[in-house]
């Protein structure tokens, strides 16, 4: 495959090319024009250019980061306009060339950004069709296209000759009919990733690999502390290292460049900086109780049925529990990475960012410039699973380099990373629970005291130690969803605290807020099937409304293939040294879309502690698929990166900053501790296509702890699980 | 003061000059020599992404000293194999579709190459043993093993 880079360049060059879009020339990268493209995100023109020689490339606003949905774009494309894979080239995130279609994230990029790619490339095969029948003299039926081609039973004319020379206007018809799955051949059906061989090869440039003439290599240098100010810098102190540039300070922004990565590296552990003491963040052993503390901004309740509180406290049996999830930290394998040049006073940055449109906005505001003056392009990183740090380190290096009249690369170290990307908050749920006296649940009442904000623009690392223009509104992302409840339960009541801050920047962790809400209100549907002597499989089926049929069946699906017992929990003989156990969990995305049911497989050692998961099986529906092997990809990338999460992530601080800076402090899943998964796939070629890259993690902590509890009678109620927390809890069993 | 080091990288005789010998090889390699398969992932030798082989034997470049790799043999990502001639892991990992964000995939690769030299019959546990200091935050471990597995039977 092209690289993306050089297909954008080449692109670029490709005079005379027939394209639907624009004729384009100039120069490459950086230096084009920046304004010749269309990227209305209603115009076919802003998606789709045709080229003389068959060639399409496709213009997307969302991104492929590392999910392999850049593939997932070109079956869709290739699909509808009966081009083979191998022609279709993709553009992704350039504020010059893409349409905006809001930030990669949430599990939107096929379910939105895929939908209205497809609806583009329909509308231009309705109208090449209806150019070839005026052309041919031929009806529609006797028309039929094929790679590229459209074929009249009296002659044949490539897409490009029907589109013509030049521009094309051409506005998208969301109505233009998309093809049957009776004639679909290319989505639906496995595609072999186009990134994975350059991957291989060591050939494929990431936004780490990228360089331009002339460049300069920058690191930022953080305070120690989260609060404090770089109250002096000895720029003496460094001189004795060859290649540094320049020291670059302002406020708590400090930064090093240098001629060579290098020597980058020892300016930015070598500078001696006198900062400012501050001791501001909460005891972390006390953050449960910082989190109920915290002044509240706004109280939501998510969902209401009946008199909730009422008919908990007039039921037979009450129960309450308390789940909490501690701070995760992005931990991408690459550190955040950007380069940023300055050139005729306009900045252009190359980075992994999920959201360059958005990310041109903040840069524009923080150097109080122009936005038509700010150019963003991605190019792929490591995977970040939410907003990291890329667009941090796209400031760092568009500061760096205002400084010193010279493109600037900023990678940050392993310690910036962990220390400094923004952090998945603290997340607390309380719940209470009524039975009757047959064990029917009477009422349910949950309780979450989570950050204020949404989805948005994350405030610059940069912008905010260098007390230049930011938004300053915190954005932990869409976090409320799934705290309401997909069951039918008689009477409901479900409340967001938002809270007014957070001990730490937040951002979007995959599956923010969801996962959480849910791992909490499934394990707490599991004490309520436990206390009632209940089969907690059978009683989700019995709780789920009569119109959730594809709820039911991921969740009998997934029952059928873990062989599942009807039985209620714990199960019975707990006399052994290493139990075993079983717990299922359901989740329909955000009550609105992709249905996951997964059942969970442990073995525990009532001793020690250790916890093993052993088989992990998943039944997911997510509307029509299409890349199969993508999705399932997805899949086996939620459990395993949620597994990580549930067992072992936990970002550590002191009073000053956050403390687990490396992978040793900070520790992840590793091979050995990988369970068997089995992914099961419902697809349904006639329903809209749904996200895959979130909902099955939903389901993970959730399965798990409900096995925990199977096995051994422990309710565990902290994420992580560690074995500590095993013992503490088996103590009062 | 510019000291010159002379090693074989990919099978070629080559000769850098560097200001500070203790800079790892991972910088030598990745903008001197343009070799941008291995990755900066910790410099700290903890994740595996920088992995090269140095006179056969898997190692962490980004904290190996570049001066630590004069008059040896390095081999790079690159130099395992090419689309021409891959590498039987490559091929594997391309037939498993073994890959997400592809950054950890240097380090997979590299080490499971090392692993199948002293051990070309590993079972899924043994692989699973080799790869326990690479980490992979996309989560393909279970690709990973069944390319390895894959590539040892090929």
């Amino acid at each position: 495959m092209d690289r993306i880079t050089t297909d954008r360049r080449s692109l670029l060059k490709a005079g005379g090319a027939l394209l639907v879009a624009f004729v384009a020339g100039g120069p490459p990268r950086g230096a084009l024009a920046w304004a010749e493209k269309p990227v209305a995100a209603d115009r076919v023109e802003s998606f789709l250019a045709l080229e003389s020689d068959g060639r399409v490339t496709v213009y997307v606003g969302k991104v492929d980061l590392g999910t392999g949905v850049r593939t997932g774009f070109m079956q869709i494309v290739a699909e509808e306009l009966d081009i083979p894979l191998g022609r279709i080239r993709v553009v992704e995130g350039d504020t010059a060339l893409t349409p905006d279609q809001g930030v990669t994230y949430g599990s939107l990029s096929i379910q939105n950004a895929g939908v209205q790619l497809r609806a583009a490339a329909a509308t231009l095969r309705r109208e090449v069709l209806r150019r070839a029948g005026d052309r041919f003299s031929a009806q529609p039926a006797s028309l039929r296209m094929e790679e590229g081609v459209v074929i009249a039973p009296n002659g044949r004319a490539s897409l490009a000759e029907l589109v013509g020379t030049g521009r094309m206007e051409l506005a998208v018809d969301t109505s233009a009919p998309i093809k049957s799955p009776e004639e679909r051949r290319v989505v639906g059906r496995a595609a072999p990733r186009v990134d994975i061989p350059d991957k291989v090869f060591g050939r494929f440039e990431y936004v780490h690999d990228f360089k331009l003439p002339g460049m300069l290599h920058g690191r930022p240098v953080r305070p120690p502390a989260l609060g404090a100010v770089a109250e002096a810098v000895d720029e003496a102190s460094i001189r004795h290292i060859p290649g540094v540039v320049r020291v670059v300070h302002q406020g708590a922004f400090v930064g090093v460049v240098a001629e060579s990565e290098w020597a980058a590296i020892k300016a930015a552990r070598e500078l001696r900086v006198r900062w400012s003491d501050w001791n501001g963040l909460p005891e972390q052993a006390r953050i449960w109780e910082h989190v109920k503390a915290t002044p509240v901004a706004q109280v939501q309740v998510t969902s209401e049925r009946g008199d909730a509180p009422g008919a908990v406290r007039g039921a037979t049996r009450q129960l309450s529990a308390t789940y909490d999830f501690g701070i995760n930290s992005h931990a991408s394998m690459g550190p955040s990475c950007a380069v940023a040049e300055w050139k005729d006073g306009r900045l252009t940055t190359w980075s992994a960012s999920q959201g360059t449109h958005n990310l041109r906005k903040q840069l524009a505001m923080m150097l109080a410039e122009p936005v038509d003056n700010v150019r963003c392009i991605y190019m792929e990183g490591a995977g970040c699973y939410g907003r990291n740090g890329h667009e941090d380190a796209a400031a760092d290096a568009a500061l760096l380099a205002k400084a010193v009249g010279r493109p600037v690369r900023v990678q940050w170290m392993r310690h910036d990373e962990h220390g400094w990307d923004p952090k998945g908050p603290p997340h607390l749920v309380e719940l209470r629970g009524g039975l009757d006296a047959q064990g029917n649940i009477v009422g349910w009442e949950a309780e979450a005291w989570i950050p204020k904000g949404a989805g948005g623009n994350v405030d610059l690392v940069a912008a905010e130690l260098g007390g230049l223009p930011r938004e300053n509104q915190i954005h932990p992302g869409n976090i409320i969803h799934n705290l309401a409840q997909p069951y039918g339960f008689p009477a409901v009541k479900t409340t967001c605290h938002r809270l007014e801050t957070t001990p730490f920047r937040p951002s979007w962790i995959r599956t923010p807020g969801r996962m959480q809400n849910t791992y909490a209100s499934e394990c707490f549907l599991d004490e309520m099937a436990a206390a009632a002597g209940k089969d907690p499989l059978e009683l989700r089926l019995s709780l789920l409304p009569h119109e959730e049929a594809r709820g039911r069946e991921v969740l009998e699906r997934v029952g059928r293939l873990a062989n599942w017992q009807a039985r209620p929990s714990p199960q019975n003989d707990r006399s052994g040294e290493v139990l075993r156990g079983r717990g299922v969990t359901f989740c329909k995305y955000e009550l609105v879309r992709t249905y996951v049911a997964a059942v969970a497989e442990v073995e525990v050692n009532r001793r020690t502690g250790a916890i093993k998961v052993t088989r992990f099986l998943c039944s997911h529906d997510c509307g029509q698929i299409i890349n199969p092997d993508g999705v399932r990809a997805q899949v086996e990338g939620n459990v395993i990166h949620t597994l990580s999460r549930t067992f072992k992530e936990e970002m550590t601080f002191d009073r000053k900053a956050v403390t687990s800076l490396d992978w040793a402090s900070y520790q992840v899943i590793t091979f050995p501790e990988i369970p068997e998964i089995v992914v099961d796939l419902v697809d349904r070629p006639t329903e809209r296509p749904w996200g895959a890259g979130e909902p099955a993690a939903a389901v993970v902590p959730s399965a798990v702890g409900n096995a925990i509890f199977d096995a051994t009678g422990v309710r565990m109620r902290s994420i992580p699980f560690t074995a500590a927390k095993f013992r503490a809890a088996a103590q009062g069993v | 003061m510019s000291q010159s080091l002379a090693l074989t990288v990919n099978g070629r005789a080559v000769t850098i000059a560097v200001d500070d010998p203790q800079m790892p090889l991972l910088y030598a390699l990745r903008n001197e020599m343009g070799l941008t398969g291995p990755h900066f992932g910790c410099g700290l030798a903890q994740c595996g992404a920088c992995t090269v082989h140095v006179d056969g034997a898997a190692i962490r470049s980004c904290v190996m000293p570049v001066a630590d790799a004069a008059g040896k043999r390095v081999v790079t990502l690159e130099g395992l194999g090419t689309p021409e001639n891959p590498h039987k892991l490559q091929s594997a990992f391309i037939q498993e579709q073994a890959v997400q964000c592809g950054y950890c995939t240097n380090g997979m690769i590299m080490e499971s190459a090392a692993l199948l030299e002293r051990n070309p019959r590993p079972s899924a546990d043994q692989v699973k043993e080799a790869l326990a200091n690479n980490i992979c935050r996309c989560g393909t471990h279970p690709r990973v093993v069944a390319a390895v597995l894959r590539a040892a039977q090929g």
